[in-house]
């Protein structure tokens, strides 16, 4: 009954075409709906006293002259808030590991959240604010992740243990017997640090409790897998007491916006003054406290290969410095699993993980949850293997790119890439390029006294999402269900709804659905009115992480608007008394094929389904709604023992083509060509998909040139301002070409894969590649992120002139 | 503690709007709190990010870079008074939705009020003109490159086909390597 | 990020704000364009008990053009200065640093003297009123006028000399008269629009056989405050610029520099950084001059 094989190469009415987006209206017009313009009567709000000290302990918190501030309703200290709540727990089996919206006896990290004053105004609350009187005693802290690690170390949390919260060792295939026949081997190390997406606009929680429904309502700017539920949990509330108002427009997320705590932190108080409540970090609550840095990683990575250029092995090991709490953090080092060899034929691979905790800010979820700086680091490790052996690392690549034919791909850690054409994406970057033109005007910045360099990458994009690395990285935890819904209504009036059940944060999911049910029901998909559902008359959703929604909600909602096109059909078979078979349809009318005067119109259909039951057919539910409910293709499967796992369903592909110049006397990197070969299957709403890989690309540029997550030895963050923070600006980042090719799915409805993650996963990689090209004329490299100025000088110092 | 209010009448979008506020009101909280005109965003409260640009007089500002007092007696434009009429669009407006210009929304006000301010001064800007606009008003959704075709679809005197326009092929690379 | 509770004045005269100014003391801060200070209430890191709005005095916003001289009052915006063609021939070297600072939305509200005040050693506007020498003139209702050259203006990072009670009303900025004068301004930062890690700005005249006749060079950035560099400057004077005197003067001058270091430029990168700049900015203005 339920029909989810591709389209692919049938040719789409709406699907694939341009369109514009249904949301762009409201918000070119200023009529968004963020979390922060909720209005609600006597609403309050929250300003936060923060840890000074990496490490400490809390000796006393004296809040009597905040209290007495006229207008201050209340000063909530971890004591009582821990005492009536429950923790939230990692997402790794480390129980002791508990994390609380505000600290209660200990601080961890600098920025840690320890009071939270309620008043009538944010301006009077940050006075208040100030007049919290707390002791510390300071105790010692360690921040940097290879010294947590060690015996001697600090303890970020003594309950727990050791500061290695996670650690696996996964050997997937004959490693040692690859390496032993390989010909030679490099190693390396690769170091990314610490950045994250920072969208515009920091978390935002409102929280409203109402003592007559036991209701507590939420608006906040998330976008996290199980919200409702977790929320609902860790403040002992029923489930159906927690009511998340999906339809609030979130201002970017891409990964970040978990905010569990703050919304627990908002919900407690809510429910605990009987008044609504809003907490709107500030840029410095959200940049030090706000809990959504992202990866940290240090990787060291030995290839082993041979002459011609095949690499046949890897050993990696990473280390993640997760900060001094974890969420879901720990599990970003296990989705890279499923493209852990990137888009290339390497047999065998030893993975050694390692999840640390420091006395810094916790890192959050990162859009690509981990694959982005995993692929900087193989792709780091390919144009090595190409310099060690004086061969093009084209050509290198070309040499070890899966192949077209070899689809479904197995790699060793037990994933099947589900289609792709690498070498054609490749291929097609390099003539929008075009290659030859960046070559000879590579030549000419030389000759101009810059050094200049070409880069290049070619990275997965694994889409879909799944739950695999939950189970892969705690046996405890056997879950396997990712799913997503959606409902499609066609109402008295012959006018069409569809229902989702999770926020939005620039995806377009309006666009997205409404263009699917415009397709299968062949109707304007400008007419369809896509809603946001609240959690508690929504549908089951996983939330648009992992590069999903355009899998998993599309084909929710082609499946929804299946079931009733197969309801129309059955009903106007009935009224025509004739088989389904004879029958043709066509933009919601139905006739029969060889005389298509006897034919039941839309309006028709509609009237007999809501109003004429005498015309139904035996047994059919009356109206026209349909749900839909599915598992993520390929999921419903636990690891095997030896942690092999089909991660996640569709495998899209990207190739970066980057020309940048390095001025030799300053150190600065100028990007002059940016060409994006693209791959994700059958593109929905390729202006969405465009728009997501232009605003992957910069993101991935800040990643790799300007922006870190700076700590100072103290543990104090160094880059917690606008004015350190560097986000790159329409001056840094270049224009940028992409050219777009398809191998679609074999999983999904249409053909499509996920691209959410786009020009993030392989544009970092691809910058690495062009300033190492560049570098190479002086014999230096540079494998570490960011690759500012300063660092760039310095890696050229011991080859220039004195000046 | 609480400092005496003061009374500012400030017009915005061709309305004015008299209020008691504390000075220390910046006038992005004016309009988004007292005003309830929530379609200026904050982002950072320090002058950087340029979600909170309005129309100060025709000229964009950062509103969460002064005080709502100090623009007492004067003329402010936000995002829903661009438009030029109700139901209607502006150029700019119409051309973001048509080139993909926006995705989450955040950024959009205070880039729409960065564009037209551009377009009223310079009815036909070239690509530097535009990112040097825009270049105080960060988006980390877009990477940029549809807000410059958009205001490039905006402004260019024969409405050019729909094709979304970007550096094609040998033109693109030439023009690319050879600036500054 | 809400300031700090302030009592708001609006100055109605250039007396009445000296007059606040003598009567609040160190708890009154003047605003001009703001676009350092809010920032920096909203971050509690600047929180007057007074604030003295200095923005509706139209006498300190004129700008007077003479034959050697461009007097501009304190509260004349960026843009403004920006958009006058006439101060752009008087004051080409004032125009090139407009270029680097911020963007059109802090133009738009900043104001010379606020930029001059606030005395970021990293500003364009501080680095090029050392480099011409430019007067500054200040008031305050006990002691009245004085006037301060640029060099003994800024004595520090975001410190200057202006006392407690003293407005800045104004800035003199000496024109070069003659033929052949050229200037230039490099600066590299992280970011367009960013302060920089360092700048270099300087003002030649050279004459028709390409001898330099008169000659300004600064560096900022790199030390406490903008340096200008005098005695260095006169080693081009009766020369011709050529690579070498280039390099030699630009290397000296960042040899006198005591730069200080941050996230992304320590002390050494900035010194580097120094004589990198000042060489390519005298060499862009000595190329000019071959015209």
């Amino acid at each position: 009954m339920t029909d989810t094989t591709p389209n692919s190469g049938q040719a789409f009415k709406y699907i694939g075409r341009h369109r514009r987006a249904v949301e762009h209206r409201r918000f070119v017009t200023g009529q968004g709906r963020y979390a922060a313009d909720v209005q609600l009567p006597g609403l309050l709000h929250v300003a936060i006293v923060a840890s000074p000290y990496a490490s400490a302990r809390i000796l006393s918190i004296d809040a009597s002259a905040a209290m007495a501030v006229s207008g201050v309703h209340k000063v909530l200290t971890g004591d009582e808030l821990q005492a009536q709540i429950d923790p939230m727990l990692p997402g790794v089996d480390a129980p002791k590991v508990a994390r609380y919206p505000l600290a209660s006896g200990v601080v961890r990290y600098a920025g840690e959240w320890v009071v939270a004053v309620v008043a009538e105004s944010r301006a009077l609350a940050e006075d208040a604010a100030e007049l919290v009187n707390i002791q510390y005693e300071q105790t010692p802290h360690v921040i940097d992740p290879e010294a947590a690690m060690t015996d001697k170390a600090p303890l970020v949390h003594p309950d727990h243990g050791p500061n290695i919260i996670w650690h696996r060792k996964f050997t997937w295939g004959p490693v040692d017997d690859h390496f032993e026949a390989a010909e030679h081997q490099l190693s390396y190390r690769a170091r990314w640090s610490r950045s994250s997406t920072v969208p515009i606009e920091t978390f935002v929680a409102t929280c409203s409790w109402n003592d007559a429904t036991q209701i507590l309502d939420v608006w906040a700017s998330i976008q996290m897998p199980k919200f409702p539920d977790l929320l609902a949990k860790c403040l002992r509330l029923p489930g159906n007491g927690v009511r998340v108002h999906f339809d609030v427009d979130v201002g970017g997320s891409y990964g970040v916006k978990r905010g569990l705590k703050h919304a627990i932190l908002v919900g407690f108080l809510a429910r605990n003054l009987g008044r609504p409540v809003r907490f709107l970090e500030d840029r410095l609550e959200n940049m030090r406290g706000g809990d959504m840095q992202g990866p940290d990683r240090i990787f060291d990575v030995t290839l082993a290969f041979d002459g011609d250029g095949t690499v046949r092995s890897m050993r990696m090991r990473a280390v993640d410095d997760i900060g001094a709490y974890s969420g879901r953090s720990p599990l970003q080092l296990g989705k890279p699993v499923g493209a852990i060899v990137g888009p290339y034929r390497i047999a065998s691979v030893e993975y050694d993980a390692y999840s640390v905790m420091t006395n810094k800010t916790p890192q959050e979820a990162v859009r690509g949850f981990g694959q982005s700086p995993t692929n900087y680091a193989i792709e780091t490790g390919m144009d090595k293997v190409a310099r060690f052996l004086g061969m093009d690392k084209i050509a290198l690549r070309r040499k070890n790119l899966i192949r077209k034919d070899e689809f479904p791909y197995l790699i060793p850690s037990g994933t099947h890439y589900d289609s792709g054409d690498y070498e054609t994406v490749l291929d097609k970057a390099l003539a929008a390029a075009p290659l030859d033109v960046l070559l000879k005007q590579r030549d000419v910045l030389r000759a101009q006294g810059l050094l200049a360099g070409i880069g290049i990458s070619t990275c997965l994009e694994p889409s879909g999402g799944n739950s695999a690395f939950e189970p892969l990285f705690n046996a405890k935890n056997d879950t396997t269900t990712w799913m997503d819904s959606c409902l499609v209504r066609i109402d008295l009036n012959g006018s069409v709804t569809a229902l989702m059940g999770t926020s939005t944060s620039g995806q377009a999911h309006e666009t997205l659905v409404s263009t699917v049910v415009g397709e299968v029901l062949q109707r304007d998909p400008d007419s369809i009115r896509v809603l946001h559902a609240d959690s508690l008359s929504a549908l089951p959703s996983n939330s648009p992480v992992g590069s999903r929604m355009a899998i998993m909600l599309g084909g929710a909602a082609a499946g929804a608007a299946k079931l009733l096109k197969s309801k129309l059909l059955a009903i106007a078979a009935h009224n025509l008394e004739v088989d389904e078979s004879a029958l043709a349809y066509e933009d919601g009318d139905v006739f029969i094929q060889t005389n298509p005067a006897r034919r039941c119109t839309w309006k028709e259909l509609i009237e007999i389904a809501h109003r004429k039951y005498h015309r139904m057919p035996e047994g059919m539910e009356p109206g026209l709604q349909e749900k839909f409910c599915w598992e993520v293709p390929t999921g419903g499967q636990l690891p095997t023992a030896d942690g092999r796992i089909q991660m996640y369903p569709c495998h899209s592909f990207e190739s970066h083509v980057v020309l940048a110049s390095i001025d030799p006397e300053t150190g600065g990197t100028k990007l002059h060509r940016y060409v994006v070969g693209h791959d994700c299957g059958v593109m929905i709403s390729p202006d969405v998909v465009h728009g997501m890989t232009y605003g992957g690309v910069a993101h991935g540029l800040g990643a790799a040139l300007l922006e870190k997550f700076s700590f100072s030895e103290e543990g104090q963050l160094l880059s917690g301002t606008f004015m350190d923070y560097l986000l790159p600006s329409a001056q840094e980042v270049p224009p940028i070409t992409i050219v777009d090719h398809c191998t679609p799915s074999p999983l999904t409805t249409f053909g499509q894969k996920g691209s959410g993650e786009a020009g993030y996963l392989g544009g970092p990689a691809a910058i690495a590649s062009a300033v190492n090209d560049a570098l190479s004329t002086k014999d230096v490299c540079i494998d570490e992120l960011p690759m500012t100025p300063q660092a760039i000088w310095r890696a050229l110092r011991p080859t220039r002139d004195a000046i | 503690m609480p400092s005496s209010l003061v009374t500012v009448e400030i017009q915005v979008n061709g309305v004015s709007h008299a209020k008691a506020i504390e000075p220390r009101t910046t006038l992005v909280d004016f309009l988004r709190d007292h005003l309830l005109l929530t379609g200026t965003h904050v982002g950072c409260e320090h002058g950087v990010c340029g979600a909170c640009s309005v129309l100060l007089e025709g000229d964009p500002v950062r509103s969460c870079c002064m005080f709502a007092v100090q623009a007492d007696g004067m003329s402010i434009t936000t995002v829903e008074g661009l438009a030029p009429e109700r139901g209607s669009l502006s150029k700019i407006q119409d051309a973001f939705c048509e080139s993909h210009a926006l995705q989450c929304g955040y950024c959009t006000s205070g880039m729409l009020v960065a564009c037209h301010a551009l377009v009223a001064q310079t009815p036909q800007p070239d690509e530097t003109q535009i990112r040097d606009a825009i270049g105080g008003n960060l988006c980390r959704c877009t990477g940029y490159q549809q807000i410059v075709n958009a205001v490039k679809l905006a402004t260019s005197p024969t409405l050019e086909a729909r094709q979304p326009t970007q550096p094609q092929g040998r033109e693109a690379a030439v023009a690319g390597a050879s600036d500054d | 990020m809400k300031a700090a509770p302030f009592e708001y004045i609006l100055a109605e005269s250039v007396d009445h704000a000296l007059e606040c100014l003598n009567q609040h003391g160190m708890d009154a801060k003047a605003i001009a364009g703001g676009q350092s200070l809010v920032p920096m209430m909203a971050m509690r890191l600047a929180r007057p008990s007074v604030l003295l709005d200095i923005n509706r005095l139209p006498e300190l916003k004129q700008i007077k053009i003479s034959a050697n001289n461009v007097s501009m009052g304190a509260t004349t915006r960026q843009r403004t200065i920006e958009d006058d063609a006439e101060v752009h021939d008087a004051l080409p070297l004032v125009r090139d640093a407009l270029r680097w600072v911020g963007h059109v939305q802090t133009r738009n509200r900043g104001t010379i003297g606020g930029s001059l005040v606030h005395a970021d050693p990293s500003a364009e506007l501080p680095l090029a009123a050392t480099v011409l020498n430019a007067t500054l003139h200040l008031r305050s209702q006990a002691s009245g006028d004085r006037a301060i050259s640029a060099s003994d203006f800024f004595l520090g990072p975001m410190f200057t000399a202006t006392g407690d009670t003293e407005c800045l009303l104004g800035i003199d900025w000496p024109v070069w008269s003659g033929e052949g004068i050229t200037t230039a301004f490099e600066e590299t930062a992280m970011r367009h629009g960013d302060f920089a890690m360092a700048s270099a700005a300087c003002q030649l005249q050279t004459d028709a056989d390409g001898i330099c006749l008169r000659a300004a060079i600064g560096l900022g950035g790199v030390d406490g405050a903008p340096r200008a560099f005098p005695e260095l400057a006169l080693q081009l004077v009766g020369q011709r610029i050529d690579t070498s005197i280039v390099r030699e003067v630009a290397h000296a001058a960042a040899q006198q520099t005591e730069p200080g270091s941050d996230l992304y430029a320590d002390v050494e990168y900035r010194r580097h950084l120094a004589a990198v700049m000042l060489t390519r900015a005298l060499q862009k203005a000595s190329l000019h001059s071959h015209v």
